[in-house]
């Protein structure tokens, strides 16, 4: 019996090795070879002396940051006002579903529309204001990266707040508290385990966004991801590229920690 | 009314679109007593308790708390606290938080806030378990949780929604003790919601009696017993045996093809009626002592006493409770005096049931 649900996890096993535990280590293995195919500690020196990488990883963070920020405010509102609205199912659909069309597709859009002649401006010199430069700005960047992301942000949330169970709101208010009081004390810290898987599925991917720097921010804001593509495609220096890397995956390991579910004395799960 | 009314009901009526869930309920709770509604699933036993809270509003009538109209006032402005069917503590906090819930509220002292928790938790034998998390308390434990959170308010009435229900049998007998002893030592108005009638007989002052949106009968666990006013409460409050009669005349009734001595007046000459005689004022006897003759079908030992079932010659079945064990096949008399009959008229509201009650019994 034993055996036989062990052999389940045999194909699964399989892909984690192949695609997550090996490709980890060679990355590992990479970043101790220069370009010359020493084998060093020189990527590492490089890493923390040139004052670029350490200025690209805060930067990196800093805009993960800013991203993660702003998909929160925008959908933590959201999942609340979803959850009380009748017809949660298709307002749910129309929000996932930006998220089935290719990034690409969705960056290629964006640029038609923040383009000098695109949407965006048709309708500021509508608006009478002359035509911007809005593509390849910090702005355009993180307004696409949050549209993106968003999704992936109010999920999490909406369960999490859906879960809650009406009486303990209904209790709250028994109690004297006033509706700003429930939310504070009751609604929201019940909705931090969504808060913090949305955390997670937005600020880990955001750290290594590459394709969207280069098509809206137009290199204007360089990321881990940035570089490490450059030192791939570009460069070719192959042992550089994957000691970022394994900055990026220390730094994707903390931030799993630090927004992890800490095992709480009686939450009830 | 009476200034000692503390919540009043004058028409309340409440449907959701139309749906009518509550038909014209008029009531009046008196201050510190034990007070059950009681009824099936269904019966809007929990709409009246939210109605009392505030969670929902009455689509007719006025509700008043302690003299002043309630209707258009929010939850938690009402000196009113719940004791929900779910407990509803709050998860993310431990014993001591969810107690202290409502004092926080009030910004009140933190000294004092500790005193007052300390000195609830002792009051339901929970003391020491202040840092406990709701997830490491049983059931009963979290049922005393939930009673100390909302007793620490030290609100004018106490609502407890079927807070017995989720509980095993012994530890709901006892906590039914402690509740009672709680409330009559607090002096505390309590609303208390069941739908189980011994529970209501064991606990209350006051039992209402509910079926589809109305009371149908209000009175003292002992009147309701008694004297119940049609078929569903007779049925509904205890085991009960229902024939069907004619009123002769007043002080004398017939059924099963006899005519007998009895206590009910003030109905029509040869007005029919059903008669109530519980199982336990049925006493065995010889079928030369008997008042009736039955054949004896089953026998159950239920621990106090036996339960047996028989059945007359027009086939009417009888409960009898005896502490005595009659044997099966047999023919057996069965013995009642003329107060144990109720006579029950058809479609007699609680108004003329009083009214008529009152009007022989005065004589
Ligand atoms: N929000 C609501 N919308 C529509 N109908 C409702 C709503 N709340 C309750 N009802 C209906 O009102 C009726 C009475 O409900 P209520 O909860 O008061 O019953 P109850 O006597 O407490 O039953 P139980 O013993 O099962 O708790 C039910 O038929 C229920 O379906
Ligand atoms: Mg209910």
């Amino acid at each position: 019996m034993k055996q036989n649900k062990a052999l389940y996890f045999v194909p699964y096993t399989f892909w984690l090795i192949l695609f997550v535990i090996a490709p980890i280590l060679l990355i590992i293995y990479q970043s101790f070879f220069n370009i010359h195919d020493d084998f060093t500690l020189e990527n590492y020196q490089t890493y923390f002396q040139s004052g670029t990488y350490l200025k690209m990883t805060l930067n990196s963070f800093w805009y993960a940051f800013l991203i993660t920020l702003f998909t929160l405010l925008i959908s933590y509102p959201t999942a609340y006002l979803l959850t009380k609205t009748k017809h949660k199912q298709l307002w749910l659909l129309l929000i996932i579903l930006p998220t089935w069309i290719n990034l690409l597709l969705k960056a290629y859009a964006f640029i038609g529309i923040f383009s000098m002649n695109g949407t965006a401006n048709q309708f500021l010199s509508f608006m009478g204001i002359a035509p911007q430069q809005i593509l390849f700005t910090d702005a355009s960047f993180l307004f696409v990266a949050t549209y993106i992301e968003i999704p992936f942000m109010i999920l999490p949330i909406y369960n999490a707040l859906e879960e809650l169970n009406p009486s303990l709101i209904s209790a709250s208010y028994d109690l004297g508290a006033n509706s700003w009081q429930t939310f504070r004390r009751v609604v929201f810290p019940l909705s931090l385990t969504g808060v913090k898987s949305g955390v997670q599925a937005v600020f880990i991917p955001s750290l290594s966004l590459f394709m969207l720097t280069r098509l809206i921010g137009g290199n204007r804001v360089i990321t881990l991801g940035t570089a490490i593509e450059q030192h791939f495609l570009v460069t070719e220096n192959w042992g550089m590229g994957s000691t970022i890397g394994v900055f990026l995956i220390i730094a994707m390991v903390l931030t799993m920690l630090l927004t992890g579910e800490k095992k709480k004395k009686g939450a009830i799960r | 009314m009476t200034g000692n009314a503390i919540i009043e009901f004058n028409h309340v009526k409440k449907q959701y679109d139309d749906n009518v869930i509550l038909k014209d309920i008029d009531l009046e709770i008196e201050r510190g007593k034990f007070y059950t509604l009681l009824g099936p699933s269904g019966c809007g036993k929990t709409t009246i308790l939210n109605l009392v809270a505030g969670f929902t509003e009455a689509t007719e009538g006025t509700i008043t708390l302690n003299g002043k109209k309630v209707n258009d006032i929010p939850p938690n402005q009402r000196t009113v606290n719940t004791v929900f069917q779910d407990y509803a503590l709050f998860p993310h906090m431990n014993v001591f938080e969810n107690v202290a819930f409502g004092l926080r509220i009030k910004k009140m002292n933190k000294n004092v806030i500790k005193e007052k928790v300390a000195e609830v938790l002792k009051m339901v034998q929970l003391s020491g378990y202040e840092e406990r998390g709701i997830s490491e308390m049983s059931g009963g434990q979290r049922q005393r949780v939930a009673i100390a959170r909302a007793l620490v308010n030290e609100p004018d009435v106490l609502l407890l929604d079927e807070p017995l229900s989720a509980l095993d049998l012994k530890l709901r007998t006892d906590m039914q003790y402690e509740l009672r002893e709680l409330q009559q030592r607090l002096g505390i108005t309590f609303i208390f919601v069941t739908h189980d009638q011994e529970e209501a007989l064991a606990m209350s002052d006051i039992i209402f009696v509910m079926k589809e949106g109305e009371i149908v009968q209000s009175g003292t666990p002992v009147d309701i017993y008694d004297e119940p006013i049609n078929r569903y409460v007779a049925d509904f409050i205890g085991e009960s045996n229902i024939v069907k009669g004619t009123m002769i005349q007043d002080y004398e009734v017939s059924f099963v093809g006899h005519t007998f001595e009895c206590v009910d007046a003030g109905m029509r000459p040869n007005e029919k009626v059903e008669v109530v005689l519980r199982p336990e004022d049925l006493v065995l006897t010889s079928v030369e002592k008997g008042k009736l003759t039955v054949q004896v079908d089953t026998q159950l030992f239920r621990g106090v006493h036996y339960e047996i079932i028989g059945y007359d010659r027009d086939g009417n079945e009888w409960m009898v409770h005896s502490t005595k064990k009659a044997k099966v096949g047999s023919e057996v008399g069965l013995y009642f005096e003329p107060e144990d009959i109720h006579v029950m008229r058809f479609g007699e509201s609680e108004q003329e049931f009083d009214a008529r009650l009152e009007s022989y019994e005065e004589e």
